[in-house]
């Protein structure tokens, strides 16, 4: 079986008020030396071996579904063969 | 004329609009369950508020693929009457029937007041009984409101008057204080407020019934010509 990571994240025109309010918490702690924070979501999906077109399943699956392309952008790895 | 209010999981403002037609402007309507496939029987389709399946994801991210949606689209295609409010506004974003997207309150907090806004456009089917600039008073719920497009879908929306409802000041951050907008073909309406919500004076405003009578007026003249 094959891992895929996925990472969603809100576009960088877009402004997060999570990760604002997580940064103020940050600073609260002292540590002032963080300039920002951005959220965003991760997800492994765990695939079978024989897919013959993996990427292009993945984009499909991120854009109709885990990101909204509006507002949001992903990356992704595949790591083949994990346990 | 027949009303079907879709009810997904988590959906919490489907009675609301059941008597806001029933009983507010006395037409036919049906509650439908979300896994339903035909739609056959109705002329409008509302799509109610809530936290469909528990907003996980993103706010009606789930909702986007049950199964009523692919008929929903093809009612929408065939030019009949569809509102999304809040929750449902969500879903019309996720579904590709409106451009753009709700993402959360820019002072991070769930809202839940009365605020004004105004109508922007009254020569739709969903408008035409209010007058142009009529400012309304009208129920909030949502900590993901803030209404957010692309610089080129706002000049888009702006240049076809797609934008019917604005903020009478920024309550969450709405880029141009957009509360409601429209497809181009003008037969798909998303809105955060709630106008199901404000149908008696008694319950602090009636600004919403108009709304809906509107929806009716626009049927029966199109049924009449």
């Amino acid at each position: 079986m094959g891992l895929v990571k996925v990472y969603v994240t809100y576009k960088e025109s877009i402004l997060d008020p999570q990760g604002e309010a997580i940064k103020s918490a940050i600073h609260g702690m002292g540590h002032t030396s963080i300039n920002d924070v951005r959220m965003g979501k991760y997800f492994e999906l765990n695939v079978d071996n024989n897919v013959s077109d993996i990427d292009s399943e993945i984009n499909l699956i991120c854009d109709d579904l885990l990101a909204n392309p509006n507002m949001e952008t992903y990356r992704y790895e595949i790591l083949e063969d994990a346990e | 004329m027949k009303f079907a209010v879709i009810v997904f999981p988590g959906s919490n403002c489907d009675k609301d609009l059941y008597f806001a037609i029933k009983d507010g402007i006395h037409a036919d309507v049906e509650m439908i369950d979300y896994r339903s496939k035909s739609l056959d029987a109705f002329d409008a389709v509302l799509i109610p508020g809530g936290f469909s399946y528990g907003d996980y994801l993103r706010s009606g991210a789930i909702a986007a693929h049950a199964p009523i949606i692919e008929t929903i689209k093809r009612m929408s295609a065939l030019g009949k009457p569809i509102m999304g409010i809040c929750n449902g506004f969500q879903i019309l974003t996720e579904i590709g029937l409106l451009p753009g997207a709700l993402i959360r309150n820019r002072q991070n907090r769930f809202i839940c007041e009365t605020v004004d806004l105004k109508v922007k456009n009254n020569q739709t089917i969903f408008t035409n009984e209010y007058e142009f600039d009529q400012t309304l008073s009208l129920p909030v719920a949502h900590g993901e409101g803030n209404y957010y497009c692309d610089i080129s879908t706002l000049k888009q929306i702006n240049d076809n008057n797609q934008i019917i409802f604005r903020y009478a000041s920024d309550i969450n951050g709405s880029i141009d204080n957009i509360a409601g907008i429209i497809n181009k073909a003008g037969n798909v309406l998303g809105m955060m407020p709630h106008p199901e919500r404000a149908l008696e004076e008694m319950l602090g405003s009636d600004d919403g019934l108009k709304l809906f009578q509107s929806i009716l007026k626009s049927h029966m003249n199109r049924v009449n010509l």
